[in-house]
């Protein structure tokens, strides 16, 4: 019973990660049918924000230290700042070119970002120690579940219920919405293009800077390559979801979270090191049963 | 002084010309037909003066204002409001909020949320079917329902002038009357200044008021509907006879 228990929360606290990094590019997938493979940069710069720049192996956490009620508000800024910039600086050119000219600035972004990071800090992951008091664990019907597990899980909850309140209740959402469906059309009817999609990359800023926190925690260490599989797997989880359709970004992030840490579990011992294949493998026969995703999201025909 | 005039407006996608010095002024709370054949560069037209292609060449002015070149939203703002052909509703969301996306525009304004809540009572009331089913999504409604949403959502906005790309597509003939009826009473009732696009001269010579005829990205026609349907230079120049 505690095993299986430990087993679902792990479970969720995977997919927790996945789905918020997969909330992250569908926002901004949604209104400008952009891919943006510099997510996993924008979570390793927010981690990084925290340190004073060195190349030392043991980091010198700088805003790192501020007490938790100052240091979230700080991390998820910096990762809006850094997203809304990244739409001002480079993507703002590209809105009228097509999807794929796109991506590709969002790898070169992502590029500019590790590497400026490298200079600053070198590519030697770092010890770090984020909300130490955090690591212990708690005890839930005999299982021990690390406190960090918990509240992620619980924040991830929470930041979806956010996120719906926010699209289903305010203006705002309302037009985002709308622009998701239909930029074009939403723009006839007044809404500010430039407003919309500000405003979805700082959301989606703010989400990697969450995961940062959270990966942080968690690992207790810095790299600049800390995001780009939480990066891999968001996208894996988009595209199943269905491109563009939040709810299935959501789904499709658990479901792998849920699917890796079971392939953990049951794979043997000698094939477990072989479990991101397997997961990849599962990826694959979904996308051959469902080529549109779970969820195929509206609107995201080709727009005129 | 007109409400909205063109002068040699010209719209190309690449190297295709799709509109060719084009110049018309209207008057304020006119109805005009722009009516022709498949391709004759109606919609380009529309799509220039709501600003989603910006002409390649000429000047259009809005109340005096040059809007050449000028974003969507910022032309919408000024009081152009556009009915795009297909009719483009938002399917995922409500009727309701369908009709909410444009009030935006007015967010920054005094008491623009009692102004929202009586144009909306005011759309549902000439469009009750609407209120009726407020709360379901905009997608699952029929052709008809759909023209009479977009036209509302258009409203919405309190515009100066509506530009409606074929109201008539896809749509029973019974339907298009009573979207019809409907336009013209809001003509009427608002003082709104109309500029309707159809394939067909029919509507707009049931309808009455000015019409002109495009072809190839010219304007060939313009004068008064009724009198212009029943002239032989219509069909000639609809059809293209006697040319070249």
């Amino acid at each position: 019973m505690g095993s299986l228990l430990q087993i679902v929360f792990d479970a969720l606290a995977l997919g927790s990660l996945y789905a918020l990094a997969a909330l992250g590019i569908a926002l901004i997938f949604g209104v400008m049918r952009l891919v943006n493979f510099a997510h996993g940069d924008v979570i390793a710069f927010s981690v990084f924000a925290l340190l004073w720049p060195s190349v030392d192996a043991v980091a010198i956490v700088f805003a790192g230290n501020l007490p938790w009620f100052l240091l979230i508000p700080f991390a998820l800024a910096i990762g809006a700042g850094l997203s809304v910039l990244s739409e001002i600086v480079v993507f703002r050119r590209f809105r009228r070119a097509n999807p794929a000219t796109m991506m590709i600035a969002s790898f070169a972004l992502g590029f500019v970002i590790r590497y400026f990071l490298l200079m600053l800090f070198s590519s030697r992951p770092k010890s770090i120690s984020l909300l130490p008091a955090l690591s212990q664990p708690v005890e839930i019907f005999g299982a021990r579940i690390p406190l960090l597990q918990l509240i992620t899980i619980v924040v991830t909850i929470a930041v979806l219920f956010g996120l719906i309140a926010f699209l289903r209740r305010t203006r705002f959402g309302l037009e985002m919405r709308a622009a998701a469906e239909n930029f074009t059309m939403a723009r006839m009817l007044g809404v500010r293009a430039n407003r919309v999609i500000m405003g979805a990359f700082a959301l989606s800023g703010a989400l990697a800077a969450a995961i940062a926190l959270i990966l942080g925690s968690q690992t207790g260490t810095a790299n600049i390559m800390m995001g780009a599989n939480v990066m891999l797997m968001a996208f894996i989880a988009t595209v199943i979801g269905g491109m563009g359709s939040l709810a299935g970004a959501v789904l499709a992030g658990f479901l792998l979270g849920a699917v890796a840490t079971v392939m953990q579990v049951i794979l043997p011992p000698d094939a477990r090191a072989f479990r991101d294949a397997f997961v990849y493998g599962a990826v694959i026969l979904v996308l051959i049963f469902r080529p549109q995703g779970l969820l195929s999201a509206r609107g995201t025909k080709e727009r005129v | 002084m007109s409400l909205l005039s063109l002068s040699n407006v010209s719209v190309r996608y690449g190297r295709l010309t799709a509109v060719r010095n084009v110049s018309f002024s209207m008057a304020e709370g006119e109805i005009l037909f722009i009516t022709g054949p498949n391709g004759a560069g109606k919609s380009s037209l529309l799509r220039a003066i709501a600003g989603v292609t910006p002409p390649a060449g000429g000047r259009i002015d809005f109340e005096g204002h040059d809007i050449t070149g000028q974003s969507p939203e910022d032309i919408a703002r000024l009081g152009i409001s556009m009915v795009p052909e297909g009719r483009d509703v938002f399917g995922g969301l409500t009727i309701e909020e369908n009709l909410m996306v444009g009030t935006g525009m007015h967010a920054h304004e005094r008491g623009w949320k009692a102004r929202a809540a009586t144009e909306l009572e005011a759309v549902y009331a000439t469009f009750p079917i609407l209120k009726e089913r407020r709360h379901t999504q905009a997608g699952l409604l029929s052709g008809g329902q759909q023209q009479m949403l977009v036209i509302g959502r258009a409203l919405m906005t309190h515009p100066r002038l509506v530009a409606i790309d074929e109201p008539s597509l896809g749509l029973a003939p019974n339907i298009t009357d009573q979207v019809y009826e409907r336009l013209i009473a809001l003509q009427v009732e608002r003082k709104l200044t109309l500029l309707i696009v159809e394939q067909s001269s029919t509507r707009a010579m049931m309808a009455g008021g000015r019409m002109m005829l495009m072809r190839g990205g010219e304007i060939l026609l313009d004068g008064d509907a009724r009198a212009l349907g029943q002239s032989e230079a219509m069909q000639a120049a609809y059809f293209g006879y006697g040319e070249h």
